[in-house]
């Protein structure tokens, strides 16, 4: 019995805050990572969302999956919104108004909403040095809406508006490295393949008290990409063990801890999913090129 | 106590008396004195808050609607362009049911950059879900953004106070200041209906299915429909305690008069010098001025106007295609009842100044014309330009 001591399953906190009964499609990666993300956060958190798939799935009135304060905000401003909630209740707190508690503000978006219509009132938020904790989940498009390409869908995938053969001609737009650019405490990333990491990341964000921090969690979407849904988190650790998404931190935008490894051949990871199913051989070599540049670039910085 | 103050001063003035916690802004002329006096009482502690400057117009609505949903009293300043940027969290407020009060400050907008008075960007919010108060001195901007906020957190609206651009924002008059202790009296601590609450968690506008959404938008027309029996009320209070009441609309000299002009903002102040004029010539014309446009009010206009033989709207707006917008909103609100006629005017836009003659030319045409025109007729307009 000792051995199941370590089973991912029994270090994780029981509690739920993010409950089932939601709608989210078979196997959406996405929901288990919020899932897993608002167990590390707790029951003292407060969290202003973006429209977007975990918008929809988990508020339909007079339904609620929100074991917290929960508040949707429409598409780009959620960092706004829990920003003034964060000053707001702070002031009220230092009035007496409200009872003294370590709240933890939380904003969450989806990649297009944090990569692309979000990113001016982010950049705001991270200037000014709130106490908050932003989660961005990557499906890599936005799939609420059906499947449509985002700054965040990497090259060579298809999506409703990069077609089949007219698959995305532009890199993913490196959402971390701009983030560590503004000289934040913390900016991670994660993914639900590897829950103790995710949760160790979110509690290490928890418990910095100043400044805004970063999460930026890898979430495979069956539906958007192609897959079966029994496969997502095998999919969501290929991302990982092909280097494709790698595992880090970088504290103070300067110090980078690389937390993960794996050399699989990328060609494994897009073998399995639909959206690169118009790539060549050819083309997977020139993402396996840009992957090992980038691993290169990455472990030249944890270097130092 | 009797103080000489910039419009935009006897707003943010009114926000300081009001406790406001937060205030979330960003840039933009011609409203910039209201922000930039309010960020000097945060720093200097006469207004115990927060001022966040944020990075867009955008962002500083939806800012202040993370306070509001938090239990904070919330105030923001915006005009023209920076209004029109915030437009969708303008709905996300009413449809939020937050008591956000704003100050709009009544720019044109662009392209034809221009920084000048006209009311089309506030009126382009009419259907927003927001109660529009049009002001037109600056002892009614500071006394309407206190009222304001009494409105605003009985009925769980958003509340627009809305100031002319330079002819009122940067206006020095003499107003009387309230003494912090009546206004605590008139204005006490907010008490929020619902706020996020860790102790008593909600989700806040989430999904709203085919099922419920129509209720609530109901909820939010009946709210809106409780808006002018409220604020009488809450003017009588302000009237006891301050000595001054504006109403829904301020009629001048309308009991018996066969010409009535209806306008708002600052050309009623010259308006009222014309139908002075015009008495003394021995016209019976009168004046209306409606302050209050959302919402619109129905039963004080058709009370006012019930004897009129005509009537004149001056507008500093235009909707395109349609004319003069309180024009049409009269008209609408008249039917069924008074069938007075209703002659549109559209002056002033841009900043162009209403002069005596303008509001003269208006009251002249409106006498010497039989039937009014089905569209809105321009003044001062140089035609040359047009060729």
């Amino acid at each position: 019995m000792d051995k199941f001591s370590v089973f991912s399953s029994r270090l994780v906190d029981k509690s739920e805050n993010f409950t089932s009964g939601h709608r989210a499609c078979q196997g959406c990666a996405e929901a288990l990572a919020v899932r897993h993300v608002m167990k590390a956060l707790g029951r003292d958190t407060i969290v202003a969302m973006a429209t977007g798939c975990m918008e929809i799935i988990s508020s339909p009135l007079p339904l609620t999956s929100w074991k917290v304060p929960w508040i949707h905000n429409a598409f780009e401003n959620p960092s706004a919104v829990i920003s003034r909630c964060e000053s707001g209740m702070k002031a009220m707190m230092r009035k007496g108004k409200i009872p003294q508690k370590k709240i933890n503000f939380v904003a969450m978006g989806g990649d297009g909403a944090t990569a692309d219509i979000g990113m001016g009132p982010l950049s705001g938020a991270l200037e000014r040095g709130h106490d908050m904790v932003y989660v961005c989940y990557d499906n890599e498009a936005y799939m609420n809406t059906g499947v449509q390409r985002s700054s965040s869908t990497p090259w060579g995938a298809s999506t409703m508006t990069t077609p089949g053969a007219s698959w995305k001609r532009t890199q993913k737009k490196n959402i971390v490295e701009i983030m560590a650019a503004h000289r934040i405490p913390y900016t991670a990333t994660a993914n639900i393949a590897f829950p103790e990491d995710l949760e160790r990341k979110l509690r290490k964000a928890r418990s910095i008290r100043s400044g805004l921090r970063f999460i930026h969690l890898f979430a495979s979407c069956p539906t958007g990409w192609g897959f079966a849904p029994a496969d997502a988190i095998k999919i969501s650790r290929m991302a990982v063990l092909s280097r494709a998404f790698p595992l880090y931190e970088v504290e103070e935008g300067e110090r980078y801890t690389i937390n993960s490894g794996g050399d699989a051949p990328v060609y494994d990871y897009l073998r399995m999913q639909n959206r690169f199913r118009r790539l060549s051989d050819g083309d997977i070599a020139m993402i396996q090129e840009h992957v090992n540049r980038e691993w290169e670039r990455l472990n030249r910085k944890a270097r130092g | 106590m009797k103080t000489i103050l910039e419009g935009s001063q006897a707003c943010a003035e009114a926000v300081r008396l009001a406790r406001v916690q937060v205030v979330s802004a960003y840039p933009i002329t011609p409203q910039t004195h209201i922000v930039e006096e309010l960020a000097k009482f945060c720093s200097d502690g006469s207004l115990n808050g927060r001022f966040l400057c944020v990075e867009s117009e955008h962002s500083a609505m939806a800012a202040v609607i993370g306070a509001a949903a938090g239990g904070v009293r919330t105030f923001t300043a915006s005009s023209s362009q920076g209004l029109a940027l915030m437009h969708e969290m303008l709905h996300w407020a009413a449809g939020g049911r937050l008591p956000i009060v704003m100050a709009e400050v009544n720019r044109a907008l662009g392209p034809g950059w221009n920084l000048w008075a006209d009311q089309t960007d506030s009126l382009a919010q009419r259907d927003t879900g927001w109660i529009q108060l049009y002001c037109a001195d600056g002892q009614e901007v500071l006394d309407t953004t206190l009222q304001a906020y009494r409105l605003a957190e009985a009925v769980n609206l958003p509340v627009m106070v809305i100031l002319d651009a330079f002819f009122l924002s940067h206006t020095w008059e003499p107003v009387d200041l309230p003494a912090q202790e009546e206004v605590d009296q008139f204005l006490p601590p907010y008490a929020p209906r619902f706020r996020m609450d860790t102790d008593h968690p909600q989700s806040l506008h989430g999904v709203a299915p085919i099922g419920v959404y129509m209720e609530m938008r109901r909820s939010m027309q009946l709210a809106m429909e409780a808006v002018p029996e409220l604020l009488e009320r809450i003017e009588e209070e302000f009237f006891a305690r301050f000595g001054r009441r504006y109403g829904p609309v301020e009629p001048y000299l309308c009991d018996d008069a066969d010409v009535i002009l209806v306008t708002s903002g600052t050309a009623a102040g010259t308006a009222r010098v014309v139908v002075d004029q015009l008495r003394a010539e021995g016209q019976k014309a009168g004046l209306l001025r409606i302050r209050m446009f959302r919402p619109f009010p129905v039963r004080s206009v058709h009370e006012v106007l019930k004897s009129a033989l005509k009537v004149a709207v001056l507008d500093r707006n235009c909707s395109f295609g349609a004319g003069g917008i309180f024009a049409s909103e009269l008209r609408s609100a008249l039917q069924g009842g008074n069938p007075v006629p209703v002659y549109s005017y559209i002056a002033g836009l841009g900043g162009r100044d209403i002069t005596v003659e303008t509001i003269r030319d208006c009251f002249a045409l409106t006498r010497g014309t039989d039937r009014p025109a089905i569209e809105s007729v321009w003044l001062g307009v140089k035609e040359e330009l047009l060729k």
